[in-house]
């Protein structure tokens, strides 16, 4: 579960935010999750609403965006969209892909108050 | 919901708005490992001004890295070696680890899942290992979690052990993405088992093509050449690397 630890730093970034830019609450979060990110959104949901607990983002709803994951072929030479690290290349039908994106896990935006 | 009245979300109006005070909106982009990242970067910086070469052992528990680790000190000498053992509890890994004659802390994790670079920092403070040495991070057994924490090491060595099935790769994939080597580890235990090694193979390089791969018995002493080998290799290009700097 180091979904929990990681909300913990959603929490210690949104509180950083808070002293540094005065707000007193937030309404919601918004997350960037890669689908090669290690991360499963549902553990990362489940942990936000309890970690965030007595935070000034008690309450806040969350939003996670997936964007595409992307890999280039070793073999051809292709990039090519990817869902998950074992899929072959589309256009050869090697299993030498490379991901070149899609392990994005950042915080982009608060809605705040 | 609404999270700030626990209105329903956009129902209620007032000139065309759903109106709370002042809501708006904060662009921020912040990497959530960005923490992490820091402290590991800062593990990395020491590492490579004492010339000390840190290897992050990764595997499900039981692969066999506690025995891997204790045969592969006695070939590069305990002196040469120093070892942050991590686990949930007890410190039964540092103790055999000592008993080699290398110097080892134990981190235990409680209830975390693996080891992360903050931690790992301050068991450094402890060990305090010698300029020019090589450090063993045993991780957390789990081939899940640490994959995801870069700890400043120079690689990270995934143990897996032939027993395991030939799809553990395909099934923890983001462990053999993230390896530079796989040992596959209780080689002496083929014979015995209906396990194809070249399907293990071509599952890990499947997942990552350019993962160097070792089949090894810390039991028997098969591979353990070329795992030291390999050590004394990575060794000569970090050197040659900090060196070009």
């Amino acid at each position: 579960m180091h979904e929990m630890s990681l909300c913990e730093n959603i929490r210690d970034i949104i509180q950083e935010q808070a002293s540094a830019d005065g707000f007193t609450r937030v309404n919601r979060v918004w997350l960037e999750v890669g689908p090669l990110s290690c991360v499963e959104p549902e553990a990362l949901r489940f942990g936000f609403d309890v970690v965030m607990r007595g935070s000034v983002a008690e309450g806040a709803a969350l939003e996670i965006a997936t964007p595409a994951a992307e890999a280039r072929c070793l073999a051809c030479g292709q990039s090519a969209t990817v869902q998950h690290l074992y899929d072959p290349c589309p256009n050869c039908g090697t299993v030498k892909m490379q991901v070149t994106q899609g392990d994005e896990l950042k915080i982009s935006k608060l809605e705040v108050v | 919901m609404c999270g700030t009245c626990g209105c329903g979300e956009g129902q209620v109006q007032i000139d065309g708005k759903h109106h709370h005070g002042d809501a708006r909106e904060i662009t921020l982009e912040r990497d959530l490992m960005a923490k992490n990242d820091d402290y590991a970067a800062a593990n990395r910086a020491h590492f490579r001004d004492r010339g000390i070469l840190a290897l992050n052992l990764v595997s499900s528990p039981g692969a066999g890295k506690t025995s891997l680790l204790v045969k592969t000190i006695e070939m590069l000498g305990p002196g040469r070696c120093a070892v942050i053992e991590g686990d949930q509890q007890t410190s039964n890994d540092a103790d055999r680890i000592r008993a080699t004659g290398a110097s080892a802390v134990q981190i235990n994790t409680g209830k975390g899942c693996h080891l992360d670079a903050h931690m790992v920092g301050h068991a450094v403070d402890d060990l305090a290992p010698n300029a020019g040495s090589v450090l063993f991070i045993e991780n957390v057994g789990n081939l899940v979690c640490p994959a995801g924490f870069d700890l400043g090491e120079a690689h990270k060595v995934v143990v897996l052990s032939v027993t395991e099935g030939e799809d553990k790769p395909l099934k923890y994939p983001d462990m053999f993405a993230a390896a530079d080597l796989a040992l596959v580890n209780k080689a002496d235990l083929l014979p015995h088992l209906d396990v194809d090694m070249d399907l293990i193979i071509a599952n890990a390089r499947r997942i990552n093509p350019k993962l160097g791969i070792i089949q090894i018995s810390a039991r028997t002493g098969k591979g353990m050449q070329d795992w030291v080998g390999w050590i004394r290799s990575a060794r000569v290009a970090m050197r040659l690397a900090t060196a070009a700097e």
